[in-house]
């Protein structure tokens, strides 16, 4: 019922797979795929452990409503100790994958130790075997997914697969699934290729069923009528995808332009949603193809792109002539007002080329940024990068990197640290723009102080997706607040993580919240689960899982004062648009956090605390 | 009046949503491999295209039945009777277009059968890229679309 019940242990060093019984009591106060995922990875590896070690584990896990016919509901998480961060990691994947292995009736895959060779997981229903992955060894995500399909002569296997990069350490590494859907961020697929295990591959046939299967499909049809509805999810989000942001944080001050050196970009309308929409010179066509959607969506942000033909990335390179996965706003503003690059047609081929070799666009455009504020400050210089001009606004420095980072050649080598192990290297930490060593997302704190506070206490390092008080501060949703105020922010950002948590266990998708409330939601999780699930007590389940993940990383060896800002953000006012003389005043906002979470000052939970979520 | 499944393929997300209602109404379960209506995706185009039967007049599987399993109901739907079918898979093999399928887990063969004339599908798309109209003027909207570009073809050459 909703829950398969489930769990395939893959012990990658004995070359086994078991099947045990899902821990029912955990998934009672964790709800699943990220909470109960969290809870398995806590009680089974120490936080301690280098997350490149075979002591590491690594979890694939779904919701229990992951597979059903609820908007949005088939997402799958990996949860892991990050290589790029040390910290709790839990990137979350759409697509095709997540409720494919639900359908093979498993709620979560537990890989473990380490394999001597390059292997990958072929699960069929109840059959699971580890299948020698030698003819992949070096192989693009894109190239892995076809030849495992073709292998088994069957195109409805769902494959998700790392590229060379995750085999060869780049340190922010996706697993990849269904082509252009990816478990992102952190260096989950750094992970996975360092117990070499270049992919899963998953044909389920079992179908997936629900406790009150009359009050399931009135409460879906009542979830879905809520998101066609709403203006964002209903009409802003399938025209334009999450592109339609673009011009909107430009235009409130909040688009990190040069490595966070400005907030708002000139050329930010050349790379936005509308300019997607927008026919081009040479054959008259747009960039956006279609929009499409992962499974059960009825939202459908995703972009199909074409790259324009004569364009000189792919004009002797016709393998790029095919459409694939658009730019979302998160890698627009990453390859684009990040490094001031406003060439849509280069940003949407070095997102295909993310998507191919399987890593993440923020972090490597991030990193690209804090590369070329190296460049121009002469801290690093054409000997470094092998002759490349790393010039602010170059598309052909940001296709050449990319394409060295990808191979692990050249000067990608060092991209491929990421941007906190870079800048170290060469002196300049402070240019490194992130936290707890992952780069900032596409929101400036100084623009919109709810966010920075946001990032500062992200339990996987910078990210919007932990709390994306966005929606309120610029949105109004489901109230408006002033962007640039910091009163009332440590209540906004505590609430949205929290229900976050709860949204990301579920199985559906964190787009879902534009126009749903957990109010939406319990109804299809009361009607589809047992036991009884509420507003209050999905409330409680966020909670809870918010806390385990900071136990998680407080045992791992960080400390309240890891819970910051690069100074950039806290001293260097911005320049321009409405936050002009603006920085994030996070010294307001974080004490008053601390104490709402039930915290001490150095940001430790108290033994209340603890109790309160049984987590002592 | 005989009603038939539209599908405006232009419409299509790709999202699943007709698929799993459709396996829903006829198994209780969420189950993609055991609906009558697929969705097929063409990466490279960015295309999402909706297949089903099409409920043929003169139906090839109704012919190729050697039970006389397969019958036509008030909606002119080709409905399998499971008591009749034998599972020889004859049917299958007569439809030209691949939309009757064995089921091995119920040894009979599953088709689409307009859910008794309210098709699941159509409810459950979000986009209206699946409709369930009046057959004999199913196609008008996309008449009414070129007769629209005809004229103002003809209009732009006067």
């Amino acid at each position: 019922m909703a829950w398969a019940g489930k769990l395939l242990r893959v012990d990658l060093t004995a070359g086994t797979c078991v099947s045990e019984p899902l821990n029912m009591e955990w998934a009672a106060e964790y709800l699943g795929q990220r909470g109960l995922a969290t809870r398995y990875l806590m009680n089974e590896i120490d936080p301690k452990v280098d997350p490149l070690s075979p002591e590491n584990k690594l979890i694939m896990a779904t919701g229990p409503l992951t597979g059903t016919n609820a908007s949005t509901a088939g997402r799958y998480s990996v949860i892991t100790k990050g290589e790029l961060t040390g910290a709790i990691a839990c990137s979350n994947s759409g697509g095709f994958f997540g409720n494919e292995m639900k359908n093979a009736g498993w709620d979560i895959i537990i890989f473990e130790g380490k394999s001597d060779k390059l292997v990958y997981l072929m699960l069929q229903d109840d059959k699971a075997e580890l299948v020698d992955a030698a003819d992949y060894v070096g192989a693009s995500c894109w190239d892995t997914e076809e030849g495992i399909k073709a292998k088994h002569g069957d195109q409805f296997i769902r494959v998700a697969s790392i590229g060379a990069t995750g085999e060869k350490g780049v340190k922010y590494a996706c697993i990849v699934n269904d082509m252009d859907r990816a478990a992102g961020r952190s260096g989950v697929g750094t992970v996975m290729g360092s117990k070499n295990l270049k992919a899963v591959a998953i044909r389920g046939t079992l179908g997936v069923t629900v406790k009150d299967r009359e009050k399931f499909t009135q409460a879906v049809i009542d979830g879905k009528k809520v998101l066609a509805d709403n203006p964002v999810t209903g009409s802003g989000l399938p025209t334009y995808g999450t592109q339609v942001l673009m011009n909107v944080i430009n235009e409130v001050g909040a688009l990190p332009t040069n490595n966070h050196q400005d907030v708002q970009f000139d050329g930010a309308h050349d790379i936005s949603g509308e300019a997607m929409h927008e026919p081009r010179k040479s054959d008259g066509k747009p960039n956006l193809v279609s929009s499409a959607a992962c499974f059960a969506c009825t939202i459908a942000c995703q972009r199909v792109s074409t790259i324009d033909r004569t364009h000189y990335t792919v004009k002797e390179r016709p393998e790029y002539h095919k459409a694939s996965g658009g730019l979302e706003y998160e890698a627009a503003w990453s390859l684009g007002a990040a490094t001031g690059v406003n060439d849509l047609d280069a940003l949407t081929f070095a997102n295909f080329l993310c998507n191919e070799h399987g890593i993440d666009p923020i972090t490597f455009g991030a990193t690209l940024a804090a590369a070329m504020e190296l460049y121009e400050t002469g801290v690093i210089n054409d000997e470094t990068t092998g002759g490349v001009k790393l010039s602010f606004g170059s598309a052909e420095a940001l296709t050449t990197m990319l394409e060295q980072t990808c191979k692990s050649e050249g000067f990608g080598v060092e991209l491929g640290l990421g941007s906190k192990r870079l800048c170290e290297k060469y002196g300049k930490p402070e240019l490194s723009m992130g936290v707890k060593g992952q780069e900032f997302p596409a929101y400036d704190g100084r623009g919109i102080q709810g966010i920075g506070l946001a990032y500062a206490t992200s339990n996987r390092g910078a990210c919007h997706l932990r709390g994306y008080t966005i929606a309120s501060e610029v949105l109004g949703i489901p109230v408006k607040t002033d962007p640039l105020e910091t009163e009332g922010k440590a209540g906004l950002v505590k609430a949205f993580q929290d229900a976050t948590a709860a949204f990301d266990s579920a199985g559906i998708c964190i787009f879902s919240s534009f126009a749903w409330t957990l109010d939406d939601v319990a109804p299809q999780l009361d009607a589809a689960c047992e036991g009884e699930w509420s507003t209050e007590k999905l409330l409680e389940v966020g909670e809870r899982i918010w806390n385990l993940e900071r136990q998680f990383n407080l045992a791992a060896g960080f400390t309240g004062a890891d819970d910051t800002l690069p100074a950039r953000l806290l001293k260097d006012a911005a320049k321009t648009g409405p936050a002009t003389g603006k920085v994030n005043e996070l010294d307001k906002m974080l004490p008053e956090y601390y104490s709402l979470r039930g915290w001490s000052p150095e940001g430790v939970p108290t033994g209340e605390t603890l109790t309160k979520f049984n987590l002592s | 009046m005989q009603k038939t499944l539209h599908i405006n393929v232009d419409d299509c997300t790709g999202c699943y949503q007709c698929v799993l209602a459709c396996s829903d109404e006829h198994d209780k379960s969420f189950n993609p491999m055991k609906s009558r209506i697929q969705v097929f995706k063409f990466e490279d185009e960015g295309r999402f295209v909706p297949y089903t039967c099409t409920q043929c007049d003169e139906a090839w599987c109704q012919k190729a039945c050697p039970t006389d399993a397969i019958s036509v109901d008030a909606n002119g739907a080709k409905v399998v009777s499971d008591a009749l079918c034998v599972g020889c898979k004859v049917c299958t093999i007569a439809c030209p277009f691949g939309t009757v399928n064995y089921n091995a887990s119920s040894g009979k063969v599953i088709k689409c059968d307009l859910c008794g004339g309210d098709p699941a599908c159509a409810k459950a798309c979000p986009t209206d890229a699946i409709t369930f109209v009046n057959a004999d003027t199913a196609q008008f909207d996309k008449m009414r679309n070129w007769a629209g570009k005809t004229d103002a073809g003809t209009q732009q050459s006067a």
